[in-house]
Formats: structure tokens, C-alpha cells, sequence
């Protein structure tokens, strides 16, 4: 193993197809139009010295050290700056060349410490490197006038030193190091798109400074790490380097955060992790990263992590650290039991979108292959389903339809119901670069989230709508786009059912679902919708992005399948900068969907009525397959309190903070006789569990993720599990304690097992991702190499389908009682449930959910800004406090899910998508009044799970 | 001394000078200046207010405010005199005068007195190198400098 180094080409890559041929030191090279001197050289294997480019920004011309000499051209311009032309004859070294680099270094040199041996950069740090290169001997300035270095000079102090700026929780800004290349100030404008940095002042007074003279943290920073990725020297260092030193290794693998899926290099020292890069070869980020990813991997090593199995008999006894032995015999005897007593189907599982492809298939193989039933579900099931669903139905596959790259080649995006700078911050960085570059934004969200206006960035349409009536809204922009004439009917007659849309053109062009009488059920105004509507059908090529605000509602499939109506009937599918694009919630929602989660599915969405379907795995596994379809995780919990559902095996998932109507699911969870819980740490699950089984993190096991493109990425082990296997492992092992005979010893068998059983992963090995980096599904003979655009030539299903979508208004309607209407999202900093981030430094931004309301509104009840507020639904009560703002419409508050200590789906009801019970999290009707602390069942749930996270610590030997 | 203006005057006079500039295209530096004619200085808050009304982030409203050293992050005093420190008032005796300058007012470059009387600057030519050394006092241009020049100066903003 060697620490991975990626070449710096300097300057971005040309994108021209026309080629020019130019000889740079003897050499003659062909590259792109439009590409630099100083990459052709790098291409050619010549490193021109540099420090203020690097190829993640474009050339900025200021460093003076990449200067070369042309023949023909006067003076020596400089190589990153100058683009090549035919026949150029470049010399990179010459003797003037070297006299001016060798000038520039020493003016560097004569204002930088020379502190090289005890500096953190010490083996990773080009200026060191650049000395190195020009052949730096001596520095005649020396180093006694006016500097940035000391913070006393000549006995005074020094008004030009700062001190290093250590408030950002994960690396550190010392400005007395800084040599003003710009480079994190152009990494924060052109890759991450927050403009948070600038040089303050002029000339020898020139500093980088966050925000107004601000310090990191409390400037606009986001702390997405690229700045600290393009310093060429130890002004912005990791604060892990600081304290452990250079990596000596790294491994290639995959974020296990969001459904972006970041390729990161897990720098390593040993079995210490040093630090997460961001890999400029990963296909979803190209080397951009967030602050999760980048930074917020401490909670694999947080002392709340569980390293050793624990049983108790009942919940209210403390846990009992055991072996894993009895651990395991424990529990199949218990499982086996509950069979034996209540019928085979009495018990099941429960897959994670968190964990691999292998991990999961194995789980539902657990339920299906030795459980012999099919009740297996899994989160996707309160996020995704409908996605799933909706687009199955229209276009024949339950995915996103793109890759990432393909916004790059978008002209307008219409986003809706997803906050991607929050929850999918590499995606958003990267849609913020494309709308820079001139595409229209439609944004569709209760909420001004940040991309409808930010710096650089303004949404040409904001539809404010009511939340619950996305259908209303999708439709009514059908019926603009249908009644003005604006769809493409050349690619509806080619590639859909023209019988089929001519039924739903009827459909949408009946008057009712015009803008102005679908205004007062949604409150968008008519002019604006009818004006997004004229955009999106005529602007361009035209792409939809949409998240958990599409998909958790009652009608959430309906809204999925609005939006496949939308894209075809504009003609936006099957090419780049088009299509429909689920921006998932977790790193593996698409696998864990694909890998037959469902009660009602095998891998490969192929239903379990299909007796074909059956024989495959039926034959492969030894076993017959249950025919009808298992039981969904609300029916799981309905069967347990009716007494007929009594064990469950929970993959890493937390499913009573996560699961909409907390109390309906501790009551589920407290009926039944084996809870056993899988997961990192005794979430809040684990306090109606009888068996905990720790789990690993993604540093710990090989395996792979499947992103919202659908790219099968590699996760790969960097260090030995705590716990002492990987999730796999566990899985196998208990279903070896209850009578299977798996004999895996490595995913790539799993893999292999998948492929073999499922068409459209046949052609994905552990060999071809290792060759390839990831390839995107469907990968089979026909797409030997994946499909990064799904239905170019003609749909899956064949014809593209329009399905009618008529507006059901939610059961969950406001009244006097809860007159506001309660919607809830995700903040950059945390993720999901917070079980992680919560257990890093990322609490630094967001340590408490807050409720958001608007001014008119918070007036009204007579709270103020910071006040606690109990916020009350039909469901249940809980408090938190009040953060007034204009970003939520009056009539709407909002919040996020990330603290157990809010328990926000105490307040969410049990209404869900009609097709998939997907819950409604995103509309719930409330009361919002002063309170004055924790709700009662604050109070209570806070003394429980007290009491069932008691460890019985272990007799000491005798 | 005038008191520093409150946050809701800052809110109010800087939605003006915006107001007034609305349309223009780079608004940016007419926008600086006309903060600076309103306050005497750019307000921090002001800037805060003019980076949300451009889209653009504070950030990038410091790095051009900074940029320009006629752009005060403080107000000045009641006067401001700025003596050219460039070469041809140099010549002609230019850094005895600034010396000069300094022990009367009592102050150096860069500082402004106690009494908020007066605020000495730098400058780096005024174009008026034909009668170095320069100086201009509140604006208005004053040649041929001498020791006398700058004791009369010195009386008037004192007064």
C-alpha cells in the first residue's frame, strides 16, 4: 500500500474535441484546444514550477513561478495563463527562466517561517517543494524587515502578524504562513460556491480573510474543506494532521453519508486515520467534498461506541456484556422460539440503507432463506418508496435517471421538495457552479432554502407552495405546458403511448387545474407558475432534482409520477442535462432498494409472486420462497401490538426516532419478545431491544454503495473492525446459529451471488470495479460498462407511460385546533437522525433542532426569538426552541430531526403515500405555543432510555 | 464628536445610498462611495446590508471596501489632511514637512487626534507635483508646503 499522490495537471481540463500539436521541450504533444501550456507539459510528464494553480480552479496568473520561455513571443509569459496554439515551441527551463524563479522564491522566502522541520506541512507542502525545484541557496532580503512571520519585532509587537484562527473545530487558518496565492479563495468561489473568502487589503498588506476580518466559524464559511485541499502550504491544515502527522498510506473508498456517494482517499497512518481527501477521480463528487464526509468521521471512535455484544431478558433489566457466542445462541434460540410458538412469520427484519449491498442482500436472504418468510423492510420504505414506485411505473426502472455530471450540461433545473446545499452539499456545489454558468433555476419548496437566493446564485421562480400540494402544483404546470402547446410531441409520439398522454392531456387541460384555480388550494401565484411552467418546457435542455419533500407525503408517488410526466412530455429524458433525479437521503437507499428489501420484491425489483423469479434463488439458495409478499415496517409494528409479530433483526437503523408516530412504534417495539439491534450505538431503538449487536463502520469493511445515479461504488476496509467483524459477518453469523450454512468469506462472494441472480447487476465484479472505479447499473451484457443515462434509445418498460394525476388533498388539514402546518428537512452540518454528526464536532454548528416560524406568526402567540415553544400536533406534543425567521410563509413552521432530544416524530401523524406507506413527514398540522421546557414525554422518555442504556459492568475475574 | 449612528439609522441611510444606485450596472464602488459620503466611513453594518441587497457575500464587500485605502473602516476627523509622501514632493523636502506635520498635530500618519479634531494621511501624489511638496486639506489641494503652511493648517482645524 502507497499513499495515493494524484497528479496536478494546474489548470482544468479543455473540453474542446479539436486537438493542437505543440513541442515543449523537445517533445512534441497533442492535446485539447483551450488547454494551458503549463497541462500540456504536466501531460507530457514536465512539471513546470507552480503554487498558485492547481487544477480545481482555473488559472489565475499570479504567482510569477510558472513563467516559460515561447519562441517567437516576447518576454516569458506565463504557463498556466497562456493556452497552447499549433506549432508552439516551448521551453520551460532556461537560463533566464531560472535566474526570475529563483528572484521570486526569495521574495516568498524573505516574509515565510523556516520553521519546515516542525511545520505540520512537513512532507506535503509545495512551497517546500518549489524551493526544492528553483534551487533556493540563499535569501538576500533576509528575513528582519517588515513581516507577517513574528508577533514581535524589535522588541514591539508586530501589526502586520495575526494569530492562527483556531475556531473551526476540524482545521486551522494561520495567516503568518500565508503566502496570498489565492488558491482557497478561488476553491471557496469556483468549486464550492460560497464566496466565504477574500484578500483583504493590498499590496504587502494582502491577507486571506474569511468573511469581514472574521474568524472561520463565525464567517459564511461551510466548512466543506476545499480551501484546506487547495493551500499549497501549512496556512489551512487539517488540525488532524496537526496532531498524528503525514499519512504514510491511503485507500480509495466511499462517503457513507448522503446518496451523493464521494469518492474519498482514507489517508492513513497504520491503522490511525489521518484524514479524508476527497478523490479527483470519484465520478459524483470529482473531488469536491462536504463537511460531513470530509471531516465528521470522529464517532468511529466516540466513547458511546458499542464493541461488545449485550442481552438482557427483558427491557427493563440492564445489558449484560456477553461473547458473541452466547450472544448469537441466545438469540436464535429466542427466534427460533417465537417461531415455534407464534408461526414462522412472526418475526423479521430489517435492512439499512446505511450499510453495503452485500450486507443488506444477506439480511433479506436471512428473512427470506432462513426465516423462511418475507417480512423484510427497510428505511427506504420513509424516504424513497415512492421514487421507487412512481418511476418503475413510468419509465420501467426505480431510479434516477442521470449521473451527476449531467448537470453540467443542464440550461434549467427544476428542484423541488429538496434542499440540496443542506442535504446534498457536493450536488448543490455543483448545480451552483452550472446556474453560475448562466441555467435557470425553478425552485418548488414552503421554504426559501439557500438556493433560492445566494450570493451569485438567485432562482429565476420561487413557487412557494402550501406543503401537501405538490401534485396540485406538478399538474398545473402540465396544464400550461399542454393547453400553450409547449410539449415536445415528436418524443411523445416516438417514445411513449400517444393514446396514453392524449388520455392525460384531457386530463390536464380540464380548467381546473389551471394556475389560477389550483392558486387557492396552493397558494403559488398563477403568474409565477405559468411563467416557470413557459421555462422549463422552452428553456433548454430541462432536469428535475427532487428529495424527500416530493416523496413524504400521502401522495408521494402520485408527485414521483408527476414529475416522470413532466420530463417526458417536454421531451427531457434520455440524454445529458435531462432527466429525473431522486436525490437520495443515505448512501445506500438505491442498494438497498435493489438489493430486494421490499416484503414484496427480490433483488432486482422482480416480485415475489413470480414463481420464474423464485426458481432463480430457489435453486441457488436450496430453499422454497414464501410467494406472498411479507409484511412493511407499519404493519410489522400493528402485528406486534395485535400480539402476532413478536422478534425483528434491525440493520443499523433507528427506526423509533426515524419512523413517523414515535409512540406508535415503542408500543410495536415494547410488545415484542426479540428486538435485536444492529447498528453503531444504543440508539434510541435499542431501548426496547433484547439483543444489541454492535455493528462497524464504513472504515471497517469492504463492500459497496449504490448512489442516487445509481454507481456502484467500492467501499474498501482501512482498518480492523472494533467490534470485531463486519456487519456481514454478524448477519452470517446469526444465521448460522439459527441453521444456515453460509460459508462467505469475503463480500465479492456476496457480489458474485448478486450478479448471479439479478440482470441488471450480471456484469458487475469486485474485478471490474477495481478496473473501472465504480460503474453505474444497469451493467450487463448489453451495458457491459453501466449506463450513466438511463432510456436513450427507448424507455425499460418500452413506452414511456403518463399517469393520470389527479389531487387528493392530505387527510392532515389544519383547523382551528392546529391551524399551522409543520414541514421538516435536514441541515448541512447534521445528518439523518444525528446518530454520527451528533458524536462529532460538527455539533459546533447545530447543537439543538430549532423550530422556524415566521415573524406574523410568532407575533400572534407571543414568542419571541430563542423562546421554547411546545409545538403540538394530533399525534403528540413535544418542545424546542423558536427561530423567527421569513424563510417559512406565514401559516408554515419547520423544523429538523437531528437531536433524539426534540423527537420530532412524536408529532408526525401515521398518514402515508397510498402506494407505498410512506409516512407523511412533511405535512403535519400543529399548535405552536409558549412553553416554558420539555414536554411531559420529554421528560418520561428521557428517564427511560436512562434506564435501559444501563450496563452491568462485567465481574471482574476471578 | 457625533455619536456613532444606530443600527436602524446604518439600515435606513444605507437602503438609501442603495436605493439611489439602484439599476446601475457594478453598482459596487458608486454604492462604496456614496456610503462613505453618507457616513464619513463604511459602517460595517452598512456593508452587511449592501453584499445581501447585490447577492453577493460580505466577504467579497470586504475584500474591495479593504482594497482601496480612501475607504474608511472608522470615521475620520472633523478634517482630514493628507500630505503627499510620494517622490517628486520628496525632492523637495516633503519628508521634513511630513515631520513637521506630525509633531504639530500631534499625531501620526494614519491616526486621527483625540479631540476628533483632524486625521492625518499619506497620500501618494496629487497630480500638483509642479508645486511640490502637496498637501490637500479637506479636499482642496494646498501647494508649496512649508512649515508655515502646515502651522496655518494647523490652526484652522484646531479652531
Amino acid at each position: 500500500m502507497r499513499l495515493i499522490q494524484e497528479t496536478d495537471f494546474g489548470t482544468p481540463a479543455s473540453r474542446s474535441e479539436k486537438t493542437v500539436t505543440l513541442t515543449i521541450d523537445g517533445f512534441e504533444v497533442t492535446v485539447p484546444e483551450g488547454t494551458s501550456v503549463m497541462r500540456a507539459s504536466a501531460e507530457a510528464g514536465i512539471k513546470v514550477p507552480k503554487l498558485c494553480a492547481t487544477d480545481m480552479v482555473d488559472a489565475f496568473g499570479s504567482c510569477r513561478l510558472c513563467l516559460v520561455e515561447i519562441e517567437g513571443r516576447n518576454g516569458t509569459p506565463s504557463s498556466c495563463t497562456t493556452p497552447v496554439a499549433d506549432g508552439m515551441v516551448v521551453h520551460t527551463q532556461t537560463g533566464k527562466l531560472k535566474d526570475i524563479r529563483r528572484g521570486v522564491m526569495e521574495l516568498y522566502i524573505s516574509d515565510h517561517p523556516l520553521d519546515c522541520l516542525t511545520c505540520a506541512a512537513n512532507g506535503d507542502c509545495e512551497l517546500q517543494d518549489m524551493a526544492g525545484a528553483v534551487g533556493l541557496r540563499d535569501v538576500r532580503y533576509g528575513y528582519e524587515g517588515d513581516n507577517h512571520v513574528t508577533a514581535r519585532q524589535s522588541d514591539q509587537p508586530n501589526m502586520r502578524w495575526m494569530p492562527k484562527d483556531e475556531s473551526n473545530p476540524y482545521f486551522t487558518y494561520d495567516p503568518s504562513k500565508c503566502i496570498v496565492c489565492s488558491r482557497c479563495v478561488r476553491a471557496c468561489e469556483e468549486v464550492q460556491g460560497t464566496f466565504a473568502l477574500t484578500i483583504e487589503g493590498r499590496g504587502f498588506d494582502s491577507r486571506v480573510s474569511p468573511g469581514m476580518h472574521e474568524d472561520f466559524l463565525a464567517s459564511e464559511c461551510v466548512s466543506c474543506g476545499a480551501c484546506v485541499q487547495a493551500c499549497p502550504t501549512a496556512t489551512l491544515t487539517e488540525k488532524s494532521i496537526i496532531e498524528i502527522g503525514q499519512p504514510e498510506h491511503s485507500v480509495v473508498t466511499t462517503c457513507a453519508y448522503c446518496g451523493v456517494g464521494c469518492s474519498f482517499k482514507a489517508e492513513m497512518r497504520g491503522e490511525e486515520l489521518v484524514r479524508m481527501m476527497p478523490y479527483k477521480d470519484g465520478k459524483a463528487n470529482r473531488g469536491h467534498s462536504c463537511v460531513k464526509g470530509r471531516f465528521a468521521y470522529g464517532y468511529a471512535n466516540h466513547k458511546d461506541r458499542i464493541l461488545n455484544p449485550m442481552i438482557r431478558e427483558t427491557i427493563d433489566q440492564p445489558w449484560r456484556e456477553v461473547s458473541w457466542e452466547e450472544a448469537m445462541s441466545f438469540t436464535a434460540t429466542r427466534m427460533r422460539g417465537l417461531q415455534e410458538t407464534y408461526g414462522k412469520d412472526s418475526i423479521g427484519v430489517i435492512t439499512s440503507s446505511r450499510c453495503t449491498n452485500e450486507e443488506t442482500f444477506l439480511v433479506q436472504k436471512l428473512a427470506r432463506a432462513v426465516f423462511r418468510n418475507n417480512n423484510t423492510d427497510t428505511c427506504a420504505r420513509v424516504c424513497h418508496s415512492p421514487t421507487g414506485y412512481g418511476l418503475g411505473q413510468a419509465f420501467g426502472t426505480s431510479a434516477g435517471t442521470q449521473d451527476f455530471d449531467s448537470v453540467e450540461h443542464t440550461d434549467v433545473v427544476i428542484v423541488i421538495g429538496a434542499n440540496p446545499t443542506d442535504g446534498h452539499p457536493v450536488f448543490g456545489s455543483r448545480l451552483k457552479k452550472r446556474l453560475r454558468e448562466g441555467a435557470k433555476l425553478i425552485v418548488i419548496d414552503p421554504r426559501r432554502i439557500d438556493l433560492v437566493r445566494s450570493p451569485h446564485i438567485a432562482a429565476a421562480h420561487h413557487l412557494p407552495l402550501k406543503p401537501g400540494t405538490n401534485v396540485a402544483v406538478l399538474t398545473s404546470l402540465a396544464h400550461v405546458i399542454v393547453t400553450e402547446g409547449l410539449m415536445d410531441e415528436a418524443f411523445i409520439r416516438e417514445r411513449c403511448d400517444w393514446d396514453e398522454f392524449q388520455d392525460y392531456a384531457e386530463f390536464v387541460a380540464d380548467p381546473r387545474h389551471s394556475p389560477e384555480e389550483t392558486e387557492a388550494i396552493t397558494g403559488v401565484p398563477a403568474k409565477e407558475l405559468r411563467a416557470a411552467a413557459r421555462l422549463f418546457a422552452t428553456g433548454g435542455n430541462g432536469a428535475v432534482y427532487y428529495g424527500l419533500g416530493i416523496t413524504e407525503h400521502s401522495q408521494g408517488s402520485t408527485a414521483v409520477m408527476a414529475l416522470a410526466n413532466l420530463a417526458m412530455m417536454t421531451g427531457n429524458i434520455g440524454r445529458n442535462g435531462v432527466g429525473v433525479n431522486p436525490l437520495r437521503g443515505q448512501n445506500n437507499v438505491q442498494g438497498s432498494c435493489d438489493m430486494g428489501s421490499f416484503p414484496h420484491e427480490l433483488p432486482g425489483y422482480r416480485h415475489v409472486k413470480l414463481p420464474e423469479v423464485r426458481a432463480i434463488f430457489e435453486s441457488l439458495w436450496g430453499v422454497e420462497i414464501d410467494s406472498e409478499p411479507g409484511l412493511r415496517i407499519p404493519n410489522m409494528l400493528d402485528a406486534a401490538v395485535d400480539g402476532t409479530f413478536k422478534g425483528i433483526y434491525i440493520q443499523g437503523e433507528d427506526i423509533l426516532q426515524s419512523d413517523p408516530d414515535t409512540h406508535h412504534v415503542s408500543a410495536g417495539l415494547a410488545a415484542m419478545e426479540c428486538v435485536i439491534v444492529h447498528d453503531l450505538f444504543l440508539n434510541e431503538t435499542a431501548n426496547y431491544a433484547h439483543v444489541f449487536l454492535p455493528g462497524s463502520t464504513f472504515l471497517e469493511k469492504d463492500g459497496t454503495f449504490t448512489n442516487a445515479e445509481r454507481r456502484i461504488n467500492r467501499v474498501r476496509k482501512v482498518m480492523s473492525p472494533k467490534n470485531g467483524y463486519a456487519d456481514w459477518e454478524v448477519t452470517q453469523l446469526l444465521a448460522n446459529a439459527m441453521g444456515a450454512n453460509w460459508n462467505y468469506t469475503h463480500p465479492s462472494q456476496v457480489m458474485d451471488e448478486i450478479a448471479a441472480t439479478t440482470p441488471s447487476f450480471a456484469g458487475v465484479t469486485y474485478d471490474l470495479l477495481e478496473e473501472k472505479g465504480s460503474v453505474q447499473w444497469p451493467c450487463n451484457e448489453a451495458h457491459p460498462e453501466g449506463s450513466p443515462i438511463m432510456h436513450v434509445d427507448g424507455f425499460v418498460r418500452g413506452k414511456g407511460k403518463f399517469i393520470v394525476t389527479e389531487y387528493v388533498a392530505t387527510d392532515e388539514r389544519t383547523g382551528p385546533r392546529f391551524p399551522l402546518l409543520l414541514t421538516t428537512g435536514r441541515i448541512l452540518s447534521q445528518y439523518n437522525v444525528g446518530a454520527q454528526t451528533r458524536r462529532t464536532a460538527n455539533v459546533a454548528w447545530h447543537d439543538e433542532d430549532r423550530l422556524e416560524i415566521h415573524p406574523h406568526d410568532a407575533e400572534q402567540r407571543g414568542i419571541r426569538d430563542g423562546d421554547y415553544v411546545r409545538l403540538a400536533s394530533r399525534a403528540g406534543e413535544t418542545s424546542l426552541r423558536a427561530l423567527i425567521t421569513d424563510r417559512v410563509a406565514p401559516g408554515v413552521v419547520y423544523t429538523t430531526f437531528h437531536h433524539p432530544g426534540t423527537q420530532a416524530n412524536v408529532i408526525t401523524t401515521d398518514y402515508s403515500d397510498w402506494a407505498t406507506n410512506c409516512p407523511e413527514y412533511k405535512v403535519t398540522a400543529v399548535q405552536v405555543t409558549p412553553s416554558n421546557g420539555p414536554t411531559e414525554w420529554q421528560v418520561e422518555y428521557e428517564e427511560q432510555a436512562r434506564q435501559a442504556r444501563r450496563i452491568l459492568q462485567a465481574e471482574p475475574a476471578e | 464628536m457625533t455619536p456613532p449612528p444606530t443600527e436602524n439609522d446604518i439600515r435606513e441611510r444605507t437602503q438609501g445610498v442603495l436605493d439611489d444606485h439602484a439599476g446601475l450596472e457594478g453598482p459596487l464602488l458608486p454604492i462604496l462611495h456614496g456610503l462613505q459620503e453618507e457616513f464619513g466611513y463604511l459602517p460595517a453594518d452598512a456593508l452587511r446590508i449592501v453584499a445581501d441587497r447585490l447577492n453577493i457575500s460580505r466577504a467579497e464587500v470586504h475584500g474591495v471596501a479593504s482594497f482601496y485605502h480612501d475607504f474608511r473602516e472608522q470615521p475620520a476627523g472633523r478634517h482630514v489632511v493628507k500630505i503627499c509622501r510620494a517622490e517628486a514632493c520628496q525632492s523637495m523636502g516633503g519628508d521634513a514637512i511630513a515631520e513637521h506635520a506630525e509633531g504639530r498635530f500631534k499625531i501620526g500618519f494614519g491616526e486621527t487626534a483625540p479631540d476628533g479634531s483632524v486625521t492625518l494621511e499619506a497620500v501618494y501624489c496629487l497630480g500638483l507635483c509642479a508645486c511640490a511638496p502637496a498637501a490637500m486639506v479637506d479636499g482642496k489641494v494646498v501647494g508649496r508646503l512649508d512649515e508655515a503652511r502646515i502651522d496655518a493648517i494647523a490652526e484652522e482645524v484646531r479652531a
